[in-house]
C-alpha cells in the first residue's frame, strides 16, 4: 500500500449517501439541501424527478388529501409478454416496490380556499406510461370533479403510452380527452401541469388540453422522441428542443412556474375564477 | 408489387401467362391448362390467406396498391368537393377532406393519404399528417357539424410526422384538441380503418361512434418494429411483436374496440380495389343510415360511454 492510499477513504455507497451529484450541472450538494430544496438544484435550478407523494407535499394543504380509487390496479388486456417476461409480474413487481397501484395517483385535497381534485403522474411506474388503470384513473377524477363541481388538477410526467396495453393503451388518449371535454362544458378548470417528461401519448392528449398549462423549467415536453426526429429528418436538433422553455416560445405554455412557487400560483390563479 | 407469402401465387401466374402464348400460337391443349391452373390459384389464395400471421397482415395493410383516400373520394362516392387549408398556417396534403356524396347520402370525408408510388408519396409525406392536417381535419368536422351531415373518416397512417416543425407547431396539441374536440361534435362520425392504423397520427381522426376496420388492416399504438426495437431491444423481432400487440382486426373486435370488420376480397384489398370500395361503400351507406337515427344527444352520450369503457374491467 502506498503512502498516498488513505485509509478512510469512503466507498462509493457511502459517499452517495452523503451527496446528491445533479443530473444536470454534476454539483455536489448535500443531500439533506437536496431534499429541503424540493429537489431542485441551488446551483443550476435543474428540476428532479419526484414522485406522486412529494407532489401532494408539494401541493396540497397538509393532511387534507384524500386519495380514491387505490385499488384500481394494472390490466393485462392481451396477456402480453416481452423479452423481459410477462407483463403481469412486471405490473405486480414494479407496484410492490413503489406501494403505488398505478402511474397515477388520484383524490381530492385543499389548496388554500379551494377545493380540488387531483391526478398526479408517477414517472417511476413503467415510464409514467398511459395504461387503462390509468385512463380509468384519470376518468373517474374528472367525474368526480364533475359531480361535486370542483376544479382538476392533472400533474402528468410519462413517457406515452404503454405498450404493454396495446390499442387499450391508446383508446386511454380519447377516453380521457373525453372526459376532459365534458369538464370544459360544464365550466369546471383544468389546470394542466407538465413536468419532466411529458411525452408521446399523454402530451397528445390530456396534459395539453389545460385551461391553463403550467411547465416546471426545464422539462421535457414533446410528441414523438429526439431520437426518431433525427433519424427522420436527418439533422441535429437545437439544444432547448422540446423543453418547457421551447413550448413557452412556441406559444403551447401558458407560463414556467419554479416549484418552490407552484401551490401559490394554483391558488393565484383560481382566485380569478368567480363562478 | 408481391409480397414475400404471394410468392407461390406468382409462380402459378407466370406458368399462366407462359401457357397464354402458346395459346395465342394455337396450342390446343393449354387452354385446359390454363383453366386447371386458374382454379389452382384460386385455392391457393384462399388458402394463403387464410392463414395470414399478423406480421403478414400487417405487409398486406401497407401494400401500395390497397385503395387510398384518393380512390375512395374518387371512385367510391358520386362527388367529393376538396377542401383545403387549416386557416392557421397551411394545407397538409397528407390529410385530406371535404363534403362527399354517394347516392343521396352526403357527409365530410376526411382520411390519410397515402401514395400509389415514390411521388405521390413524396408530395402526401406517406400519409404522415402535420398539425396542420389535424387542424384542417377538425375545421372541417366543425363544418360538417354546422351542415347536419355526418363525418366519416379513413384511416391510413404509418402515424402523425415526427418532425421539427411538426413539434414547433404542436403536433401533441393538433392531436389532443382533435381528440377533446372530437368527443363532443353534434354530428355522428364514422371511422374506417383502411389500411394502417399507426398510433396517435390515426386516433387523431378516429374517435368514432362507430369504429370499422378492413379486413386486413391493422390498428396499433406503436408499428411492430417500434415495439420490437424497445422491448425486445432488436427490430428484427417485429413478427413477435405484431402477434404480442394484437393489432389484427379479428384481434381488436375481440377486444371489443372496432364495432365491424368490413370483408375485403380473397387476395387482399390489393387484388380487386373495386370489390373493396364497393364493400366500404355498403358499410358507409348502412352505418351512417344506422347512426342517424339517434339524437344528438343521446349520440353524444353513446359516445362518451363508448370511451369510457375502454379499458374498464370488472
Amino acid at each position: 500500500m502506498g503512502w498516498f492510499t488513505r485509509r478512510d477513504k469512503k466507498s462509493n455507497e457511502e459517499l452517495a449517501e452523503i451527496w446528491q451529484v445533479c443530473p444536470s450541472c454534476k454539483a455536489h450538494v448535500f443531500k439533506e439541501e437536496w431534499q429541503a430544496g424540493l429537489k431542485v438544484c441551488p446551483k443550476c435550478g435543474y428540476h428532479d424527478r419526484l414522485t406522486c407523494r412529494d407532489r401532494v407535499d408539494l401541493l396540497v394543504d397538509k393532511g387534507t388529501f384524500r386519495e380514491f380509487n387505490e385499488n384500481i390496479t394494472p390490466n393485462d388486456p392481451l396477456e402480453f409478454s416481452d423479452a423481459k417476461g410477462p407483463y403481469k409480474e412486471k405490473g405486480a413487481e414494479t407496484a410492490a416496490r413503489l406501494g403505488i397501484s398505478e402511474s397515477v395517483i388520484t383524490g381530492s385535497g385543499n389548496i388554500g380556499k379551494v377545493r380540488v381534485v387531483l391526478a398526479i403522474m408517477d414517472f417511476r411506474f413503467l415510464g409514467g406510461s398511459l395504461a387503462s388503470a390509468t385512463g380509468e384513473k384519470i376518468l373517474l377524477a374528472a367525474e368526480h370533479a364533475l359531480r361535486h363541481k370542483r376544479p382538476l388538477i392533472i400533474v402528468s410526467a410519462s413517457g406515452g403510452a404503454r405498450m404493454h396495453e396495446g390499442i387499450i393503451s391508446l383508446m386511454q388518449m380519447a377516453k380521457t380527452c373525453a372526459a376532459i371535454a365534458k369538464l370544459d362544458k360544464a365550466g369546471l378548470p383544468y389546470i394542466s401541469i407538465l413536468t419532466d417528461p411529458t411525452t408521446g401519448g399523454v402530451s397528445a392528449s390530456y396534459a395539453m388540453m389545460g385551461d391553463i398549462n403550467i411547465a416546471e423549467p426545464g422539462a421535457l415536453i414533446g410528441f414523438a422522441g429526439r431520437r426518431v426526429i433525427e433519424q427522420t429528418i436527418k439533422q441535429k436538433l437545437p439544444k432547448d428542443f422540446q423543453t418547457a422553455e421551447y413550448l413557452l416560445e412556441h406559444g403551447f405554455i401558458d407560463k414556467i412556474v419554479h416549484r418552490r412557487e407552484m401551490k401559490d400560483f394554483i391558488e393565484r390563479f383560481l382566485a380569478y375564477r368567480v363562478k | 408489387m408481391e409480397l414475400d407469402f404471394e410468392k407461390p401465387l406468382q409462380v402459378i401466374r407466370d406458368e399462366i401467362a407462359a401457357l397464354d402464348q402458346k395459346r395465342m400460337k394455337g396450342d390446343s391443349v393449354a387452354s385446359s391448362r390454363i383453366a386447371t391452373l386458374r382454379r389452382k390459384l384460386k385455392s391457393e389464395t384462399a388458402k394463403i390467406y387464410s392463414q395470414l400471421s399478423p406480421w403478414d397482415t400487417v405487409q398486406v395493410a401497407r401494400h401500395p396498391g390497397r385503395p387510398t383516400v384518393m380512390d375512395y373520394a374518387g371512385k367510391m362516392c358520386d362527388e367529393f368537393i376538396e377542401l383545403h387549408g387549416d386557416r392557421l398556417f397551411g394545407d397538409d396534403k397528407a390529410i385530406i377532406g371535404g363534403f362527399a356524396q354517394i347516392d343521396s347520402t352526403r357527409f365530410m370525408l376526411i382520411g390519410h393519404r397515402k401514395g400509389r408510388n415514390v411521388d405521390e408519396n413524396i408530395s402526401s409525406n406517406f400519409g404522415m399528417g402535420n398539425p396542420e392536417g389535424y387542424r384542417k381535419a377538425m375545421r372541417l368536422m366543425h363544418l360538417a357539424a354546422k351542415f347536419g351531415v355526418p363525418v366519416v373518416t379513413l384511416v391510413d397512417t404509418p402515424g402523425a410526422y415526427p418532425g421539427l416543425e411538426a413539434e414547433a407547431r404542436g403536433q401533441a396539441e393538433a392531436i389532443a384538441r382533435n381528440l377533446t374536440e372530437m368527443a363532443v361534435l353534434e354530428t355522428p362520425i364514422l371511422t374506417i380503418v383502411t389500411g394502417e392504423g399507426g398510433s396517435g397520427g390515426a386516433l387523431g381522426i378516429a374517435v368514432g361512434d362507430r369504429v370499422l376496420m378492413l379486413e386486413n388492416a391493422v390498428y396499433s399504438v406503436i408499428s411492430p418494429e417500434g415495439c420490437a426495437s424497445i422491448l425486445w431491444r432488436d427490430g428484427s423481432q417485429a413478427p413477435t411483436a405484431a402477434a404480442a400487440l394484437k393489432i389484427t382486426s379479428r384481434d381488436l373486435a375481440a377486444l371489443g374496440i372496432v364495432d365491424g370488420i368490413i370483408p375485403e376480397p380473397v387476395g387482399g384489398a390489393h387484388s380487386n380495389p373495386d370489390e373493396t370500395m364497393a364493400n366500404v361503400k355498403a358499410a358507409v351507406l348502412e352505418q351512417l343510415k344506422a347512426l342517424r337515427s339517434f339524437s344528438t344527444s343521446r349520440l353524444l352520450d353513446n359516445r362518451y360511454k363508448k370511451y369510457a369503457a375502454m379499458g374498464r374491467y370488472n
